[in-house]
């Protein structure tokens, strides 16, 4: 890897590296004598002072460090030269450990999985509803959810403008296990063309906007609307001719209230004219189908409350399902 | 061709190590008043730390600091992350307390709770038990290896490694269940990290105990080097009473010394031996002396045999000596205006933190406003979502109700009670929508209120603020 403009910076820096570490030996060895006068009888004198001298009479003794000391200091500089041996520290070089930043966060990853992988497979080889009925996978999916979801779905699950509500039983593209499971794993692009040009003019898209309002009985001008029926059928493509609206495609049903980018003419009337475009990212790769798993069963499970509530005994049965997958 | 002879000029300069050998210190077991109230000390806080890990409350271990989950528990209390600002109270409520009593007495501290001094005297304890007195040992280390000395030393260094692997077994045992760790060590099943600490706090013990000593008071420890800034005149420290003592020297009992011109200190060096960091007390107050008073109880018991007044070494201040004051009126400078501050700063601070711990609600909300838009709903009516991050830190489950205010109508959309398991951490969305119009635009304060169904009095009120869009 190219930790370096190129390899001279590489080597230099090694070289400055390794002649620190030996200066710190030359320098403690240098250090480690020192020159006492000797006295009238021959004997060497205490070292006294090292002649500094602040404020006076504030003088630096030559206090002798004890020799283990010295010693912890040489056993410092045999460490370092250990430690660049076996980790990456000298220049470029990657150590005899081959220990790197990316694979200590790889291995972390690969022990988490295998650590924490069981807990969220043993739920892989029971059916969505089953797993929705589940304490756990539900405590599980909560955790996933809030920290994968909520950000645009909202914490609660209900979504915001442009973010469908995952609480209700409005779906865009169907609410079956399966289908939930599938918009989790690969993602959704929801699109729709601006349509003014094929509506015609302002009065035309503001003449179907109201017919639009008008399939969900709700607020409008009955004139407008029925003016505006015929053009409807540049809409019918997609969201059919009653306007119930084609799962398949993702098109919204416009009979009921619900409204992803907000109801009324006007919102409506900027659709139309402009277009909406959804997207949804895809999830496989970021979590894992297990989690995913779990995520769906999560999701799925809010909308059906009466379908998750469970009595006791059905709880132990799933318990022991659960269980014997982990066995498995 | 002159010939000029080689005189080799007289030496003057020699050229010596700088690093100094160790110098190995035989102190002499000394009994006495200041001996014992050691021995009081070491007996308090060894009982504290070997016996305190076996202690059980609530079936489980009553003080255990359990890393892996983040929980301390000390008897009753449970300290979770968010309680760390009891452990920087606690260092306060330290360092106040080191900075009262070595104002007042010096380095008591030092002398007498210390680890390191406390292990350095069992470990003493244990050799002198072994090996013998100070003469015993000096003489045992002059001599040649023999059988005698062979098993003396190795039964010292067992018996020293044995109480060291206790000591590291104990201190991991306040971090993993002891009862656990016990089994696990007699089934040779503990993980490498309990191995690790075991043996490096068994290790540390062993080392700085038996071998390190008074070495590590004298170049380790950095409270041997700033004491000198907490004391004054009129701290008490451990005092060699120059006046009354000096000229010092050998003397027949019989005779009085005063006419000899002697001074009271009969030079027996007891004093000397005695120091565990090997300093002669005579030369005045040092960096090494950690104030044990042990030099006091061996010079005390020499007078009583002479039959002078004890106090030759003695607790007193500067002041005292120089200005010849009596017991009381140094007594009444020791209670001056510094220790008079410290010692209420510190009561202040115990007792607030007593009272703290006292009114410990086991409960912790932290909110947070999701970052989408706020939502307007067909009625005008503005919604706002949270997260409310619920923490019972209690070790019983709790069931909580919610409530909000801060605005007219202002309510809670989805279910407002909960119930959280013991010692658990759920996330809770909430959803709070205020009427149309009841508040302005832009950000509003709001306030949650979580408060226990059963207990009223544990409750939490927490800040958040409502967005209103234009």
């Amino acid at each position: 890897m190219a930790d370096f403009f190129n390899e001279g910076w590489s080597i230099a820096i090694a070289v400055v590296v390794l002649i620190s570490i030996a200066a710190c030996g030359l320098l403690l060895w240098s250090q480690s004598k020192v020159k006492v006068k000797l006295g009238n009888d021959g004997k060497p004198l205490p070292a006294g002072t090292t002649g500094h001298v602040w404020d006076v009479d504030l003088m630096e003794q030559n206090n002798p460090l004890p020799r283990w000391w010295m010693w912890l200091f040489y056993l410092t500089i045999i460490y370092a030269v250990g430690y660049l041996i076996v980790y990456p520290g000298l220049g470029s070089m990657q150590g005899s450990f081959g220990w790197s930043q990316a694979g200590a966060y790889e291995k972390e990853i690969k022990d988490g999985e295998q650590q924490y992988g069981p807990i969220f497979n043993k739920f892989m080889n029971m059916d969505i509803p089953a797993v929705a009925k589940d304490e756990q996978a539900r405590e599980i999916g909560q955790r996933l959810f809030l920290n994968n979801c909520a950000q645009c779905h909202g914490s609660d699950a209900q979504g915001g403008k442009g973010y469908p509500n995952l609480a209700d039983n409005d779906w865009l593209y169907g609410g079956d296990p399966e289908t939930i499971k599938t918009s989790i794993l690969n993602g959704r692009h929801g699109q729709m063309p601006p349509m003014a040009a094929a509506v015609g003019s302002e009065d035309d898209v503001r003449n179907l906007a109201n017919y639009v309002m008008s399939l969900s009985n709700s607020a409008h001008d009955p004139i407008k609307a029925s003016l505006g029926k015929s053009k409807f059928m540049a809409c019918a493509a997609c969201h059919g001719a009653e306007g119930k609206g084609t799962q398949a495609l993702g098109a919204p049903n416009l009979t009921d209230k619900i409204w992803l980018y907000g109801g009324g003419v006007d919102n409506v009337m900027e659709t139309i004219n402009k277009g909406r475009s959804n997207q949804m990212p895809a999830h496989k790769a970021l979590l894992g189908e297990a989690k995913v798993h779990l995520l769906a069963a999560y999701v799925w499970g809010l909308s059906n409350n009466s379908a998750v509530a469970v009595t006791q005994a059905e709880a132990g049965a799933i318990k022991q399902i659960a269980n014997a997958a982990v066995e498995k | 061709m002159k010939i000029i002879p080689i005189v080799p000029a007289p030496m003057t300069e020699v050229e010596l190590a700088l690093f100094e050998e160790r110098r190995k210190i035989y102190p002499r077991s000394q009994k006495g008043w200041f001996s014992s109230w050691r021995w009081v000390l070491v007996f308090f806080t060894q009982i504290l730390f070997y016996g305190g890990a076996w202690l059980h409350w609530n079936d489980r271990q009553a003080v255990l600091f359990d890393l892996t989950t983040r929980k301390f528990y000390i008897f009753g209390l449970v300290l979770w992350p968010q309680d760390f600002i009891y452990l920087a109270v606690l260092l306060v409520i330290s360092a106040l307390s080191l900075f009262l009593f070595t104002a007042i007495a010096g380095r008591l501290f030092c002398g007498y709770a210390c680890p390191q001094t406390v292990y350095t005297e069992i470990f003493m304890w244990i050799e002198k038990k072994i090996e013998g007195d100070r003469n015993a040992r000096i003489k045992l280390d002059d001599a040649p290896m023999s059988v005698r000395k062979f098993s003396l030393k190795s039964s010292k260094h067992l018996a020293w490694l044995a109480l060291s692997l206790w000591t590291g077994f104990t201190f991991v045992g306040y971090f993993t269940p002891i009862h656990v760790l016990a089994q696990e060590v007699f089934a040779f099943t503990l993980g490498p990290w309990e191995y690790f600490w075991i043996l490096f706090y068994g290790f540390a013990t062993y080392g700085n105990a038996g071998f390190m000593r008074e070495q590590v008071c004298k170049y380790m420890c950095p409270y041997a080097r700033f004491q000198s800034a907490m004391f004054d005149k009129d701290t008490l420290i451990v005092t060699y009473d120059t006046a009354r003592g000096e000229p010092r020297g050998s003397r027949n009992k019989k005779v009085d010394f005063k006419a000899e011109g002697l001074g009271s200190c009969v030079d027996c060096g007891i004093c000397v031996q005695v120091c565990p960091t090997g300093i002669d007390i005579r030369n005045g107050l040092q960096y090494e002396c950690i104030a044990c008073g042990l030099c006091i109880d061996g010079c005390d018991q020499v007078m009583d045999k002479m039959a002078y007044p004890r106090g030759l070494i003695r607790y007193t201040t500067e002041h005292a000596l120089e200005r010849k004051l009596d017991n009381k009126s140094m007594w009444r400078r020791v209670f001056r205006l510094r220790t008079l501050i410290y010692g209420s700063i510190l009561g202040l601070i115990i007792l607030v933190a007593a009272l703290s711990l006292a009114y410990h609600v086991p409960l912790k909300v932290d909110v947070m406003r999701d970052r989408s838009m706020p939502k307007v709903t067909d009625t005008g009516a503005i919604e706002n979502v949270y997260r409310l991050q619920i923490t019972n830190s209690h070790e019983e489950a709790h069931k909580y109700v919610i409530s909000v205010k801060g605005a007219a109508g202002i309510e809670i959309v989805n279910q407002t009670e909960i119930e959280v398991a013991a010692a658990s951490v759920i996330p809770f969305p909430v959803r709070v929508r205020i009427p149309a119009g009841a508040a302005e635009i832009g950000s509003n304060r709001i306030r949650f209120v979580i408060q226990d169904i059963n207990v009223p009095k544990i409750n939490v009120t927490e800040k958040a603020v409502f967005l209103v869009p234009k």
